[in-house]
């Protein structure tokens, strides 16, 4: 299988303490969940994929994504999205600006980049929206703009560090099924760790348990 | 003959004269002409700067000589930079010219042979300068040699608020006085120079044979000599201002002390600086000065050229603007400087006299005969072990 | 149309090369500090242990802590130096800590927070001068309440400033040290989630202090704890505060290693160089008490918060809080205005409260020079600055990108010029530089307050460097930008206000230098600074008054840009405005 996001033989180890060894692989469209008590190494895992995991952190196998062994490469160039509980907008850049950060290199002109930020923005129900401060908007709306933002770099795979874990019952229903569905309609391979079972099962994805006994 | 010793002198490196030669004053001319003389000179006191950026005027217009003043809280600190050179290795091309300088810091810069000379008897304008009157070729009883040319006599008094005090004839009056008026009377913290030279004028004011202070200490029983003068300093510091328990730490904090009515009493090197600190509002009007019968220590001030100066021509020039009758007169003037002149007025052209005539000492300031006598400032010994012994007894009380 | 133009701009951005040299900053760094205080250290210790060739000394030996070991005032002046040290940091740790817990978050902090910058910018002699003339029995305080009020026609005899106990060096070092650690505080007040953290535990039924000290006070005092130690090692070891408020009889040990050095019989160089050691040892015995203290402490506060007692609480705390800073504001600010007055004052006598006349015949006198001075000082204080502030930028990016974290013991090197006493390792440093060849001049004067300047630059930005929160540099790598592209469009933008505070609190620093400039500037290279305190000798309060104003303003203007600018730039984005 080249499409997706395949996780070989990855074995993540903290000095001589095994942390986390897992073989997966996520189908475009598809949406894997990792579950597990906090401590297990869920963000480590998630770390690992990104590319960010530093000392004092011993990592084996690979990560491939789309055919393409991406484990050697720095975060920037794999291609990999990821959000947060927290949105993690930029404090210093207003909406648009948070939004023309993320959006790919590869669209050019001025008229047509930021027609591209006000497309997307009317997508996550944020139009005419772009030169807000950030800090202004509600929690939903920034996990939403968040959610542009990231899509807007074109990344191959997402990754979702329990993203809805810091919303109301009936917002969380939404922004899943956005989230879901853009990912879906996108073809991306979606990695999500959370320890909300209704998360998993909304996911419709495997699942897959670390850090048990 | 003189000339060729100097040449041969000149010739041998790290001998003492390598640089230009004195004598040939035309050449010292020559090679001063647009040099920077990096003149090191305490600088406290605002007068003082003042006076010193003149010089520096004068001599870049009428010699093409920049002086640069470098202010320093101590001159110590130049004695320092001049002895860190040396500790470097570095022998030419010092960053100090010229060092307003006596006493303790010309006898260690002399006795460690960090100076340049001699060259001061061989200026111009040596000729002009009182030898015989004024304390111009012993410093501290260390021969000046030549190794430092004079600018400023000084001779200690006392200034005193003739709103709440009359003058008082002598040391054991003052004493009296402070007794009567406690708290009104202090004096500058030794190892400060004014207030070791308070203790030496006290101690030519209770000793039997003053003859005994111009030999070094341990010639003589310095115990018995001065066991009086521990006696005064015991009756005293109980009355001085704060009890003894703290001292202004320099001449000009005293000053500030008489101007905001803290004490009646302080000491002065200086005849002129009470009629010069009221013209600038330091001093209230109404302070003037007097001497104690028996008369009071004299000294004077020099500057001299560490041995690595870079300027040493420049320095020359400089040194030798300063003995010249148009710095003297200016230095002498109350509004400026109020220091005591070192020429001798017999030796001089009647215009360069004329200078001297006009200036009006001052209200504050005592006339050369009110002034009377100057005495001999002891051996640096004496001073040493006054200073030592005060630390001990009063320095570390509490 | 802002964002537009922000996409321009980013589109044509060029991916910056990539620097190489990033890994080795730290080093570098390490090394331009620690060398010179090490040289100096050993040009110091040499003499201490009787080798000075410069005095024809070869001979190894103790005679020079013999000798230091008979002067009789090395008891008191060891415990002066320990006292006034630990007390001076006590204080102002407590009152800074019962100010941010009383106010953090109203409107009065951020009344206080404005007024920290005049008060930082104050030249640490200049603010003593000002508190002198405060408090003296001839000072203003008297002056304005006689004879009206006391009778006094003249001032009493009262041992108020330079006291024995070193009160008065306490208090002006209090007053100056609050606004310093009050602004580390303020710096790393950010990070400690401190909303969050008050609510939660107030909700829980403790007062607003008590539930400061017992959630925010632990996470905020990690922050700042090498900036206390700093202040601890500074309060034992200043020279210029010690001698205007301190006593003299005996004086501080760092202020006579400083007379003996200067003394004109060049034996006492050798005790002083012994002094030196001593103060050194001293330093490192207090700061190991301090610590000692900080882990009771914690022990007390861990029994404190298991007790479930909700207290302190009441109105009288915030009062007192508030009272104790007005008053170490106004103590320093009215000094200042106090010297201002005097810098245009004719005669000015007991007991008037004001001068008899006003004259600008000090300014006409000292104006001129003025105007070179404040371009020397300036031009060393901008450069040192910029370059400390460029080396910690780099140091703290090369500690992210290759984990080259300085560890626990290259910190404490990097924070030695601060630690070790200046009197310690200056006269080394001299000689050391002369060795070497170096001219004295601007440029080797800059290159030594950069020793002293760097590690208040990387103290003031360290903290709000690592607290950022580093998800943001994943999530932008996550949108394709290099770590050039997290470093110059996140992370320096968002930290604009530390980086600019840490410029200025180094631009404040290198124009407070006094005993550098003077050494290695071979006394050429002249500063505000060293003209104030070459006039202090001589007490002349008017142009003491004239060449504080001027190193003040020189000190204020960076502080003032270092506020305004963040605000001014961020006013749309509530998301940037801590505390």
């Amino acid at each position: 299988m080249d499409e997706g996001l395949r996780l070989e033989g990855l074995r993540i180890a903290q000095g001589q303490r095994p942390l986390v060894a897992l073989d997966l692989a996520v189908a475009p469209g598809t949406v894997a969940s990792v579950m597990g008590p906090s401590g297990a190494g869920k963000s480590t895992l998630l770390a690992a994929v990104m590319g960010t995991l530093g000392a004092p952190f011993d990592l084996r196998g690979r990560v491939v994504l789309g055919g393409r062994d991406v484990t050697a490469l720095p975060p920037e160039r794999r291609g990999i999205g990821i959000l947060f509980q927290d949105d993690l907008l930029f404090p210093h850049l207003s909406l648009g600006e948070n939004l023309a950060f993320g959006l790919s290199r590869r669209l050019r002109g001025r008229a047509a980049r930021q027609a591209a930020v006000e497309d997307a923005l009317e997508e996550a129900g944020l139009g005419g929206m772009a030169g807000r401060d950030p800090a202004t908007l509600s929690g939903g709306e920034r996990l939403r703009a968040a959610l542009m933002r990231t899509l807007l770099a074109e990344p191959r795979a997402l990754l979702l560090d329990e993203p809805f874990a810091s919303l109301d019952q009936d917002r969380r229903a939404r922004m899943r099924r956005l989230v879901f569905d853009r990912a879906r309609a996108r073809g991306l391979p979606v990695l999500m760790v959370t320890h909300d079972p209704a998360d998993a099962e909304a996911a419709g994805g495997p699942v897959v348990r670390i850090g048990d006994d | 003959m003189k000339r060729t010793l100097a040449a041969v002198l000149a010739a041998l490196p790290g001998l003492a004269l390598a640089g230009p030669d004195p004598a040939d004053w035309d050449a010292v001319l020559e090679e001063a002409r647009g040099q920077t003389v990096y003149w090191n000179a305490w600088g406290g006191s605002t007068n003082t700067n003042a006076f010193i950026a003149w010089v520096g005027a004068r001599v870049a217009e009428d010699y093409g000589v920049t002086v640069e003043h470098v202010k320093l809280a101590d001159t110590a600190d130049a004695v320092s930079r001049v002895l860190a050179e040396r500790t470097a290795g570095q022998d030419a091309g010092g960053a100090i010219d010229l060092v307003w300088i006596n006493g303790e810091n010309f006898a260690a810069m002399k006795e460690n042979d960090l100076l340049f000379g001699p060259f001061a008897e061989d200026l111009p304008n040596w000729q002009y300068v009182d030898v015989e009157g004024k304390p111009v070729t012993v410093d501290f009883t260390v021969p000046t040699e030549g190794f430092e040319s004079p600018w400023a006599t000084a001779q200690v008094v006392f200034m005193y608020d003739s709103a709440d005090m009359a003058p008082l004839p002598s040391m054991q009056a003052i004493l009296d006085w402070a007794e009567a008026n406690p708290g009104r009377f202090t004096y500058p913290q030794p190892p400060d120079f004014l207030g070791s030279t308070f203790l030496k004028q006290a101690l030519y004011g209770v000793v039997e044979d003053p003859g005994v202070l111009l030999a070094p200490a341990d010639q003589a029983d310095y115990a018995a000599v001065t066991a009086p003068l521990w006696d005064y300093v015991e009756a005293l510091t109980p009355h001085l201002w704060r009890e003894g328990r703290a001292y202004p730490q320099s001449g000009p904090r005293q000053l500030q002390l008489i101007a905001d009515d803290e004490i009646d009493l302080a000491i002065s090197f200086s005849p002129g600086e009470a009629s010069a600190a009221i013209a600038n509002f330091q001093l209230p009007d109404t302070v003037r000065t007097f001497v104690p019968d028996g008369g009071t220590i004299g000294n004077a001030s020099f500057v001299a050229i560490p041995y690595n100066a870079s300027a040493k021509a420049g320095a020359m020039v400089v040194a030798n603007f300063l003995l010249s009758p148009e710095a003297q007169a200016r230095a002498l003037d109350p509004e400026i400087l109020g220091y005591g002149t070192v020429l001798d007025m017999e030796k001089l052209p009647a215009e360069a006299r004329a200078r001297f005539e006009g200036i009006e000492l001052g209200i504050a300031t005592l006339s050369p005969d009110e002034l009377g006598p100057a005495l001999p400032e002891p051996h640096p010994t004496w001073m040493e072990r006054i200073e030592r012994d005060w630390i001990d007894r009063y320095g570390v009380a509490e | 149309m802002r964002p537009a133009r922000a996409l321009a701009r980013g589109a044509v951005r060029a991916p910056l090369p990539r620097v190489r040299m990033l890994p080795a900053v730290p080093l570098l760094t390490v090394g331009l500090l620690t060398l010179p205080v090490g040289a100096g250290l050993v040009g110091t210790a040499l003499p201490a242990f009787g080798v000075m060739p410069a005095l024809g000394r070869a001979e190894p030996g103790l005679d020079a802590f013999r000798a230091l070991a008979d002067w009789p005032g090395l008891g008191p002046a060891m415990r002066l130096s320990v006292v006034t040290g630990l007390a001076a940091t006590a204080v102002s740790l407590a009152v800074t800590m019962l100010i941010v817990a009383s106010w953090s978050g109203t409107r009065v902090f951020a009344a206080i927070r404005r007024a920290l910058a005049p008060l930082l910018s104050v030249p640490h002699a200049a603010a003593a001068f000002g508190i002198a003339f405060l408090i003296a029995p001839s000072g203003w305080l008297l002056r304005a309440l006689s004879p009206w009020a006391t009778g006094f026609e003249r001032p009493p005899d009262w041992l108020v400033v330079q006291d024995p106990q070193g009160l008065a060096l306490i208090a002006g070092l209090v007053a100056k040290e609050v606004p310093f650690l009050l602004l580390m505080s303020i710096a790393a007040l950010g990070q400690t989630d401190e909303r969050r953290a008050l609510t939660v535990a107030r909700s829980l039924g403790y007062g607003r202090e008590g539930a400061w000290f017992r959630t925010v006070f632990p996470r905020l005092y990690r922050q700042i704890r090498l900036p206390v130690y700093v202040v601890l090692a500074y309060s034992m070891t200043v020279v210029d505060v010690a001698a205007i408020l301190g006593p003299n009889t005996p004086a501080t040990l760092s202020v006579q290693i400083v007379r003996w050095m200067n003394d004109p019989d060049l034996a006492l160089r050798l005790q002083a160089a012994a002094g030196a050691v001593v103060q050194l040892l001293l330093v490192v015995a207090a700061l190991g008490l301090w610590r000692l203290a900080e882990a009771a402490l914690a022990g007390i506060g861990r029994a404190w918060v298991r007790s479930g007692r909700r207290g302190p609480r009441g109105p009288w705390l915030p009062a007192l809080s508030l009272a104790l800073a007005g008053l170490s504001a106004t103590a320093v600010l009215a000094g200042l205005a106090l010297l201002a007055l005097w810098s245009v004052a004719a005669l000015w006598s007991f007991p008037q409260a004001w001068p008899d006349a006003l004259t600008l015949r000090s300014w006409a006198r000292h104006g001129p020079e003025l105007v070179d001075l404040l371009l020397t000082t300036g031009a060393i204080a901008g450069l040192s600055a910029l370059i400390a502030l460029l080396l910690a930028i780099g140091c703290l990016e090369a500690e992210e990108r290759y984990g080259l974290r300085i560890g626990r013991g290259g910190l404490w090197l990097l924070y030695a010029p601060l630690i070790v006493p200046q009197v310690a390792f200056l006269p080394g440093l001299q000689a050391a530089l002369l060795w070497s060849g170096a001219q004295s001049g601007i440029w080797a004067v800059t290159a030594a307050h950069l020793v002293f300047v760097f590690p208040y630059v990387f103290l003031s930005l360290g903290d709000p460097w690592r607290a950022w929160d580093r998800r943001l540099g994943t999530a932008a790598r996550g949108l394709g930008a290099g770590p050039e592209g997290v470093l110059w469009r996140v992370r320096l933008p968002m930290l604009l206000a530390p980086l600019l505070t840490a410029f200025a609190v180094g631009f404040a620093v290198s124009v407070g230098q006094y005993l550098p400039t003077l050494l290695v500037g071979g006394g050429r290279v002249a500063t505000v600074t060293t003209e104030a305190v070459a006039l202090a000798a001589g007490g002349d309060r008017r142009a003491i008054g004239v060449h504080a104003l001027a190193q003040t303003a020189a000190a204020l203007l960076p502080f003032a840009l270092a506020l305004a600018v963040p605000r001014l730039v961020w006013r749309n984005r509530r998301g940037m405005q801590h505390g």
